[in-house]
C-alpha cells in the first residue's frame, strides 16, 4: 500500500532518524577512531595514523584472536550439539506444555548473565561442588583444576549463550509441517533419510540462526573470560574493553573492534554464498 | 524411545539450573564459604535488605529493562508495521542497518554508543543506558512483530477501510489486537536482553544511575559475596511469580479449547501419545 | 479360509478412537485387485482415519490389516508397498519436482540410471516434463497435485491412497483432474483407495463406494447399486437429493406388489422382497429426476403448487409444494419439443412419477443426517 499519509512518514521518519543517529554515526566514530592517534586527555587526537592497525599486527593480538575465534567456534559447536535434539524432543510435546518449557529455558535470563557466569564459577571451584562430587563418588583422587582454563571459559560462554541456539531452533522446528515427514516414510524413507534429506535442510535456516547468535557475542564476552578465565584466556572483548576502559587507548581499541566486526562480516559472506550453492546443486541435479 | 527424549530433556534443564539451584541453596547457608554447607541462615537475606546500594542497583536494573523494553516495543512494531506494509525509499539499508545492529557484537555495539556519547555530550547514566538498551532490542521486537504481520491476512485492513476507518484506526483496531502476541513476545524478549546485558551496559553506565552488572562485578571477580546469592534468589522468585501469574491470566483469558475434530489435523509435529 | 484371488487388502474389525472418542467401529472390508473404490461420507465419519491406517500412520486399536495375505498390521509406513497421495500434497518445499517425484525410488536407493529414467516417465505420463527443474512453490495447483501422484505412483504401490486430493481445485480442473486419475489408474492398474466427501465426484469415478457414518459403514456397492438402491434414508440422502413420503402398507396384491397409502390416495407400490405386510410403515424415495410434473387438469399424481424454480443449464429444478404442505424436489431435462418450458412460481400441478421407479424402505424413527 502506497500511501501518503502522516502516520506513515512519522514512522518512517523516526526509525530512520533513529538508526542514523544511534547506529549510522556511531559506527563511522568508531572507524574514524581507528585511523587517530590517541590522546591522554581527549581520547582521540586528529592525528591520521595506521599505528593501531600496524600493533594489532604483533603475534600477541594476533594469538588472541585466533584464540577467540577458536573458543567461540567451540562454544557454537557444544551449543548447537546440545541445543538441536533439545530443540527437537520440546516440539514433539503436546502443545500445552511448549510455553512453559519454553519459558523455563528463557528463565534464567532474568537473573542477569554475570550473576549466572559467578554461579558456575562457585561449581567449578577447586574446593566447589562439582569437585566435591567427584571426589566423593571417587571417581577422582585429587580435584580437577577446572576454573582458569580455557575449558572453563568455554562451558562459561556455552552456559549464557545456549538459549540463543535453542530458541531460533524451536522456533523452526515448529515450522515443520507433519505431513512432511509422514509422506517421506510412506514413501520408504527410513528414520535416518527422513532426517538426513527433508528434516535437516529445512532446519538450517534455525541452525545458521542459532550458530550466529552464539558465535558473534562470545568472541565478546569479556566477563566471562575475566570471571572464569583469569588473566590467561581472554577474548577479543578483553582486549577492546581494556584499551577503551583501563587503557584509555582509543584508536587502538578501535581498530581491534574494526578487524572484528571484518571477520564477522567475512563469516557472514560465507554463510550467503554456501547457502547459493546448496540451492544451485540442487537444481542441477534436477536437470541432469 | 520416548525415554529417552525425556531423559534429555530433563539432563539440559538439570545443567541449564544446576548452578542456578547452587546459588539459592547456598544463599541459605548459614558460613560464608560457599563450598561447605553449614546449616540454614537467612544472614544473607538481611545482609541484603541493609544493603542499599545492590538492593538500587537490582530496582534500577529493573527499571530499566521495563522501560528499555517498552519503548523498544513501541518503536519496533511501528517499524515493522511500516516496513511490511508500506513501501519506501531506502527499505534495504533499513533493514540492513537493523540486521547490523543485531549481528553486531555487543562490544562493538558498546563502544560505538560510547564514542557517540561522549562526542554528543550526553550524560552517562539512565538516558544513555536507555537509549543504548532500546537501540540493540529494536531488531529482535522488528523480527518477532515482522514474522506474525506475514501471516496476517491483509484482507482484513481492506475490509476495515471499506468499512470506513482511517488507515490510523485500522492499524489500530484491527491489526493491532491480532499481532498482540508477537509484540508481547518481543516485549519480553527486549526485556530479557535488558535485564541479561552485561557488555553494552558496562561501557555506557554512569555514576549516577548504578545498574546491577557494574555493582556486581567487582565484587564477583576478587571474592564471594553470599548477597549476591540472596540476590540472585530474590529476582528469581519474581520472575517465577510473575511467570504463574501470565500463565493464571492467560487461562482465564484464553478459556475452554476446543477438541480437534476426527479428522486428522494436517499441523505441526504432532505429540506423541 | 481361501482368500479369493483377486481381494489385495483384508480389514478385519478394524477400529480406532482418539482421546476416548470412538472414531472407528470395528467394521471389515474386503478391497478387490485393480479397482478405484471410493470412501465417502461427511466430515467426522472416519474415512480419512480408515485411509490413515492402512497407510500405516495410525495403529488401530484392535482388528488385523491384510494386504495380499500378509498382516501388515503392525508394519510402518516406510515398510508397505502402499501410498499415499495427501490431501496437502505434502511436496517435499526445498526439493525440485524432479527430486520429489525421485525421493521414493532413492529410498529404494536404486541406481541413478534408473531413477533417472523412470522419473522421466512418470512425469511425461502426468505431463509434466518440462516443469522438472521448477520448484513446487512456483506451481500452480493442479500441477502440484499431479508431482504428488507422480511421486506415490512411481513406487508402483500395491494400493494408492488418495485423501481428498482434487478438494483444493476449482470446478474445471477438478472435472479434468478427476478424467486423469481414471486414466491413470486403469492404466497402471493400480488399486486406488479415493477418500471424499463429494458424492458426485465419488459415483463418477468409482467402481465401488463405501458409504460412512459415524464410523460405521453405512452401505457398500458399485455407484448405481448405492444411487438407485440405498439401504437407509441417510444413503439416499448423501449420494443424492431425494424425496420421501411415509406410506403405510394396506394391502398385498397376489403378484406381490402392494397397496399404501400416500397423503391420502392409494397408490400401487412395486413387490419387494423385503417382505412387507399389511400394517407396515414404509419411506417411499424417489430421485428429482424420477418425477414427472403434468399440468393441472390432469388426474393423476398429486395436485401441488412451484414454490420455486432454479434454471440449471442442463436441468430445470422446481421445488413443488404439495397441499399437504410436504414438499417435493424435482428435475427436469429441457428438450427440443417445448424450448420455452418453464414455470411460474405459483403455478399449479401435478406431480407424479415414473412407476417401478420407487425405492422402499422400512420407516425409520431417526431423521437422516
Amino acid at each position: 500500500m502506497k500511501l501518503r499519509n502522516p502516520f506513515r512518514t512519522a514512522v518512517v521518519a523516526l526509525i530512520w532518524a533513529w538508526m542514523l543517529l544511534f547506529v549510522f554515526l556511531p559506527n563511522l566514530l568508531v572507524i574514524v577512531a581507528s585511523f587517530l592517534v590517541r590522546d591522554d586527555v581527549q581520547f582521540v587526537r586528529l592525528e591520521a595514523s595506521l599505528q593501531s592497525y600496524a600493533r594489532l599486527l604483533d603475534p600477541v593480538y594476533a594469538g588472541v584472536f585466533l584464540d577467540s575465534l577458536g573458543m567461540a567456534l567451540t562454544t557454537t559447536l557444544v551449543c548447537l550439539l546440545i541445543g538441536y535434539p533439545f530443540a527437537y524432543a520440546v516440539s514433539r510435546l503436546p502443545a500445552r506444555v511448549k510455553p512453559l518449557l519454553i519459558f523455563l529455558v528463557i528463565l534464567p535470563f532474568w537473573t542477569n548473565s554475570l550473576v549466572r557466569t559467578y554461579a558456575m564459577k562457585l561449581l567449578l571451584a577447586t574446593n566447589g561442588l562439582t569437585n566435591q562430587a567427584l571426589l566423593g563418588l571417587g571417581v577422582v583422587d585429587a580435584p580437577l583444576r577446572m576454573l582458569y582454563t580455557e575449558g572453563a571459559v568455554i562451558a562459561g560462554l556455552v552456559y549464557v549463550l545456549l538459549p540463543f541456539m535453542i530458541l531460533p531452533l524451536y522456533a523452526v522446528f515448529e515450522q515443520l509441517r507433519a505431513d512432511l515427514l509422514e509422506v517421506s516414510s510412506d514413501l520408504g524413507a527410513e528414520r535416518w533419510r527422513t532426517f538426513r534429506y527433508v528434516v535437516l535442510p529445512l532446519t538450517m535456516p534455525g541452525v545458521l540462526a542459532g550458530c550466529l547468535l552464539v558465535l558473534i557475542p562470545a568472541v565478546g564476552m569479556f566477563y566471562v573470560a575475566d570471571v572464569l578465565g583469569g588473566a590467561k584466556h581472554l577474548l577479543i572483548g578483553n582486549v577492546i574493553k581494556n584499551q577503551f576502559l583501563d587503557a584509555r587507548d582509543w584508536p587502538f581499541g578501535a581498530a581491534a573492534s574494526i578487524v572484528l566486526t571484518l571477520a564477522m562480516a567475512l563469516l557472514l559472506y560465507a554463510y550467503y554464498l554456501s547457502a547459493r550453492m546448496v540451492r544451485r546443486r540442487s537444481a542441477d541435479d534436477a536437470l541432469a | 524411545m520416548r525415554w529417552l527424549k525425556h531423559g534429555y530433556l530433563g539432563l539440559v534443564y538439570l545443567l541449564l539450573y544446576l548452578p542456578i539451584a547452587v546459588l539459592v541453596v547456598f544463599s541459605f547457608n548459614a558460613s560464608r564459604n560457599p563450598y561447605r554447607w553449614q546449616g540454614l541462615s537467612l544472614e544473607w537475606y538481611a545482609r541484603l535488605w541493609d544493603n542499599d546500594a545492590l538492593i538500587q542497583a537490582a530496582l534500577n536494573s529493573l527499571l530499566l529493562a521495563t522501560s528499555a523494553a517498552t519503548l523498544s516495543t513501541l518503536i519496533g512494531t511501528l517499524t515493522a508495521i511500516a516496513l511490511h506494509r508500506y513501501r519506501f525509499r531506502g527499505k534495504r539499508i533499513l533493514n540492513g542497518m537493523l540486521f547490523v545492529v543485531m549481528m553486531s557484537p555487543d562490544i562493538v555495539l558498546a563502544i560505538s554508543l560510547l564514542a557517540l556519547f561522549i562526542l554528543i555530550g550526553v550524560q552517562l547514566g539512565y538516558v544513555s543506558l536507555l537509549l543504548a538498551h532500546i537501540t540493540f532490542c529494536l531488531p529482535f521486537v522488528v523480527i518477532t512483530v515482522y514474522a506474525r504481520l506475514s501471516g496476517f491476512n491483509p484482507q482484513m485492513l481492506e475490509a476495515a477501510r471499506d468499512l470506513g476507518a482511517t488507515d490510523f484506526r485500522a492499524v489500530v483496531t484491527v491489526l493491532l489486537p491480532i499481532i498482540f502476541p508477537a509484540v508481547l513476545a518481543g516485549w519480553l524478549l527486549g526485556f530479557t536482553l535488558s535485564l541479561d546485558d552485561v557488555v553494552v551496559s558496562m561501557f555506557v553506565t554512569g555514576p549516577t544511575f548504578e545498574i546491577l552488572p557494574l555493582r556486581i562485578y567487582s565484587m564477583v571477580r576478587l571474592g564471594i559475596k553470599p548477597e549476591v546469592n540472596a540476590l540472585a534468589t530474590v529476582l528469581l522468585i519474581l520472575s517465577l511469580v510473575a511467570l504463574i501469574g501470565s500463565q493464571y491470566l492467560l487461562t482465564r483469558k484464553r478459556g475452554k479449547k476446543h477438541e480437534n475434530s476426527e479428522e486428522h489435523p494436517v499441523g505441526h509435529l504432532p505429540a506423541e501419545r | 479360509m481361501a482368500i479369493p484371488e483377486q481381494t489385495v487388502l483384508q480389514l478385519q474389525g478394524i477400529s480406532k478412537s482418539f482421546n476416548d472418542k470412538r472414531i472407528v467401529f470395528p467394521l471389515d472390508l474386503d478391497i478387490r485387485h485393480g479397482e478405484f473404490i471410493t470412501l465417502l461420507g461427511p466430515s467426522g465419519c472416519g474415512k480419512t482415519t480408515l485411509l490413515r491406517l492402512i497407510g500405516g500412520f495410525e495403529r488401530p486399536d484392535s482388528g488385523t490389516i491384510l494386504l495380499a495375505g500378509r498382516d501388515i498390521t503392525r508394519l510402518p509406513p516406510n515398510q508397505r508397498p502402499v501410498n499415499t497421495v495427501f490431501q496437502s500434497y505434502a511436496l517435499f518445499p526445498h526439493m525440485s519436482v524432479f527430486d520429489n517425484v525421485a525421493y521414493g525410488l532413492r529410498a529404494e536407493r536404486r541406481p541413478r540410471a534408473e531413477v533417472q529414467s523412470r522419473v522421466r516417465e512418470v512425469l511425461d505420463m502426468v505431463q509434466l516434463g518440462e516443469l522438472a527443474g521448477r520448484r513446487p512453490d512456483q506451481l500452480s495447483g493442479g500441477q502440484q497435485q499431479r508431482v504428488a501422484i507422480a511421486r506415490a505412483v512411481i513406487k508402483k504401490p500395491r494400493l494408492l491412497l488418495l485423501d481428498e486430493p482434487l478438494s483444493a481445485l476449482d470446478y474445471k480442473l477438478r472435472k479434468q483432474m478427476q478424467i486423469e486419475l481414471k486414466r491413470i489408474q486403469r492404466e497402471l492398474g493400480i488399486t486406488f483407495v479415493f477418500v471424499t466427501h463429494d458424492q458426485e465426484e465419488a459415483l463418477s469415478m468409482s467402481d465401488r463406494v463405501v458409504v460412512m457414518r459415524a464410523g460405521h459403514v453405512e452401505q457398500i456397492g458399485t455407484p448405481r447399486d448405492v444411487y438407485e438402491n440405498p439401504c437407509n434414508l441417510f444413503v439416499a440422502g448423501f449420494v443424492g437429493e431425494i424425496n420421501v413420503f411415509d406410506a403405510e402398507v394396506t394391502e398385498v396384491l397376489g403378484d406381490g406388489r402392494l397397496v399404501g397409502q400416500i397423503e391420502g390416495r392409494r397408490i400401487t407400490l412395486p413387490a419387494r422382497n423385503g417382505g412387507f405386510a399389511v400394517g407396515d410403515a414404509l419411506h417411499v424415495l424417489l430421485r428429482p429426476e424420477d418425477l414427472r410434473l403434468l399440468p393441472p387438469e390432469r388426474a393423476e399424481g398429486f395436485s401441488g403448487e412451484v414454490v420455486e424454480r432454479n434454471y440449471k443449464g442442463m436441468t430445470l429444478e422446481s421445488v413443488i409444494r404439495l397441499e399437504s404442505g410436504h414438499q417435493l424436489l424435482a428435475s427436469e431435462f429441457f428438450d427440443e419439443s417445448d424450448p420455452d418450458f418453464d414455470y411460474r412460481l405459483g403455478e399449479r400441478i401435478r406431480v407424479t412419477w415414473v412407476p417401478n421407479w420407487e425405492v422402499l424402505l422400512p420407516r425409520e424413527t431417526a431423521q437422516p443426517v
